[in-house]
């Protein structure tokens, strides 16, 4: 199944200055595969959370992205991966924790709603690696909107 | 009133006193340590020059997250203990939307949309806010 | 034609018919042009109907050659999918049935079955029935696959006419300056409530309004997810600075609310629209008072 140039890439996530880059591409790759500003708008948020979860408790890692198709929808998968400490109460990190301050796994309870699809591997002192699917079509878009 | 401030910015994010009013004017992707930075600036300011209301524009951000989120609570925060009071204005739908979904409602930050509707709000001028403007969330 | 049938040194049956399809491609792409399924789609053209014919033919021979005439997988169905696909999707779009699109696939099995047959008329009946059966397992993968795409076809046009059907039926009307409404009708699903979500906050936008009224009198019932996607609109209407104001609940759906524990307390509700307008332009500062001592009322 063929795929829009530019949405496959792999990124590293070392500096605040990559989660820029992380979003910036995330929106332009979820804009190429059709989807609608609201969809896009949260996955972009998504990737940033899961982006800054990667920099801040995983201690820098990478994110990788590959357009998907499944009949006549197109989805974008990210996926987040960091060889940091792990996470050791996955249940806590996944509540909203985003009250907390920085508290451990901030963000991931709030990614979580704004994907289709969400997948946590943690082992302690391993590493972390968080998968996010969205679909383009999903949502409908709203009138006035290209 | 109208105030174009769109200019282009270019690493700094542009900070305008109009009369009693700071005007601070928020675009496209802002690293972290920018919008900390930005935190703290905005703080000083505000102690600095006794100004009574602060007013955000995020008319131009195309993503809020909970971390920029956290940065404007903190900065409506610390102005209203320097008795300031801040309106964020602007935000898009699609940014609401998605705070929204986050679980981030912002409750007791003021909102206009748009920085005309806050400064008339500010300067006690607009009906709404006889009301206090639209109805903060309680929790 | 190297393949030429010779007693004594057949391949499976499977390849036997691959070369069948070859040698015969010119008299089936010609028969199938006379087809329903190539005649309807093919109204200018006939020869180009014998090409596609040609074309589907030849990917047909292909998947007979390496034995996978079972397999809707098979490399060359790709060939196939493209072809037919796109004529059963165009014929599924014209509002032909499934059902009628796969007896069309169906009708293109006889010719060939009946050429297959005229061709070997001195071959062991054992062969001859081995062949046959291969191109009606060939043929049935054929129609396996094309009814997969005319299906997923079929689900994308009802997707899109949903999403119409959602938009016509999200209008939202300017009241006065700085105030606007939806009305809704009719069920509310988790989609629709985040298209009037999305409808009416870019209204805000577009309108200046600095109030929004949600209308739920035609509004049958209200489930769970659709009273969280009321409160997330008027959530998010607050942080773009405007108010949200839901009017018109039946005592059936306060009920139900009620019933399901949701707190609607942070949420302004009106028992009508003309109590919401009422409501929002009082708060813009303006009041409806009555022209004459008598006159009715805005209640």
């Amino acid at each position: 199944m063929e795929t829009a140039a530019g949405v496959d890439a792999c990124l590293p996530i070392r500096s605040d200055m990559d989660l820029v880059w992380v979003r910036q591409h995330v929106r332009q790759a979820a804009g190429l595969l059709g989807f609608g500003l609201v969809e896009q708008t949260k996955l972009v948020t998504a990737a940033s959370e899961l982006a800054r979860n990667t920099l801040v408790h995983g201690g820098g890692g990478r994110m990788e992205t590959a357009g998907l198709t499944n009949g006549h929808t197109r989805g974008l998968r990210l996926t987040f991966s960091d060889e940091g400490p792990g996470i050791p109460d996955l249940e806590r990190a996944l509540g909203d924790g985003y009250t907390s301050g920085d508290g451990l796994g901030m963000g991931l309870g709030g990614a979580r709603r704004l994907v289709h699809e969400f997948a946590v591997d943690s082992t302690p002192g391993v590493g972390t690696k968080v998968t996010v699917v969205s679909w383009a079509d999903r949502s409908p878009r709203p009138r006035g909107e290209f | 009133m109208n105030h174009d401030l769109s200019g282009p910015v270019t690493g700094h994010v542009p900070v305008l006193r109009l009369g009693d009013v700071l005007l601070v004017t928020l675009q496209g992707d802002l690293h972290d340590s920018t919008a900390q930075q930005l935190q703290q600036d905005i703080g000083e300011t505000v102690a600095g020059t006794g100004v009574s209301g602060l007013v955000i524009d995020i008319s131009g951000v195309e993503m809020v997250d909970s971390f920029l989120g956290r940065v404007l609570a903190e900065i409506a925060a610390r102005a209203s203990l320097l008795a300031a009071r801040t309106v964020v204005a602007g935000m898009r739908p699609a940014v609401a939307i998605t705070l929204v979904e986050l679980g981030l409602t912002l409750p007791g930050l003021r909102t206009a949309l748009s920085t005309e509707v806050a400064m008339d709000l500010l300067a006690g001028s607009d009906p709404a806010s006889r009301s206090g403007g639209p109805r903060q969330e309680s929790r | 034609m190297p393949e030429h049938a010779s007693t004594g040194q057949h391949g499976s049956p499977a390849r036997e018919v691959g070369a069948f399809l070859r040698r015969r491609a010119e008299q089936i792409s010609q028969r199938w042009a006379d087809e329903p399924l190539f005649r309807t789609v093919f109204t200018v053209s006939r020869d180009e109907a014998v090409e596609a014919g040609r074309i589907v033919v030849d990917a047909l021979a292909q998947v007979a050659d390496t034995d996978q005439v079972h397999d809707p997988d098979a490399a060359g169905f790709t060939v196939v999918r493209e072809q037919l696909s796109r004529m059963g999707a165009a014929r599924s779009r014209a509002g032909f049935t499934t059902a009628q699109v796969s007896n069309d696939v169906d009708a293109l099995r006889p010719p060939v079955e009946n050429l297959l047959v005229a061709d070997l008329p001195d071959e062991p009946t054992e062969l001859v029935r081995d062949c046959t059966t291969a191109l009606t397992v060939l043929m049935g993968t054929m129609r396996l696959v094309v009814l997969e795409t005319a299906l997923s076809e079929g689900q994308a046009l009802i997707e899109r006419q949903r999403l119409q059907l959602m938009e016509v039926a999200t209008p939202v009307i300017k009241l006065w300056d700085g105030i606007v409404a939806v009305p809704l009708i009719g069920t509310l699903d988790s989609a629709r409530s985040q298209v009037v979500m999305e409808t009416l906050l870019e209204a805000v936008v577009d309108q200046h309004a600095r109030f929004a009224i949600l209308d739920i009198t035609g509004v049958p019932t209200v489930d769970s997810l659709v009273a969280q996607h009321l409160m997330k609109t008027v959530a998010a209407a607050r942080l773009m600075g405007a108010e949200c104001v839901v009017s018109g609940i039946r005592p059936a759906i306060a009920q139900t609310i009620v019933q399901l524990g949701l707190d609607l307390g942070t949420v302004i509700t009106r028992a009508s629209l003309a109590d919401a307008l009422a409501y929002a332009l009082h708060e813009l500062g303006a009041d409806i008072i009555n022209a004459t001592p008598g006159g009715a009322g805005h209640r």
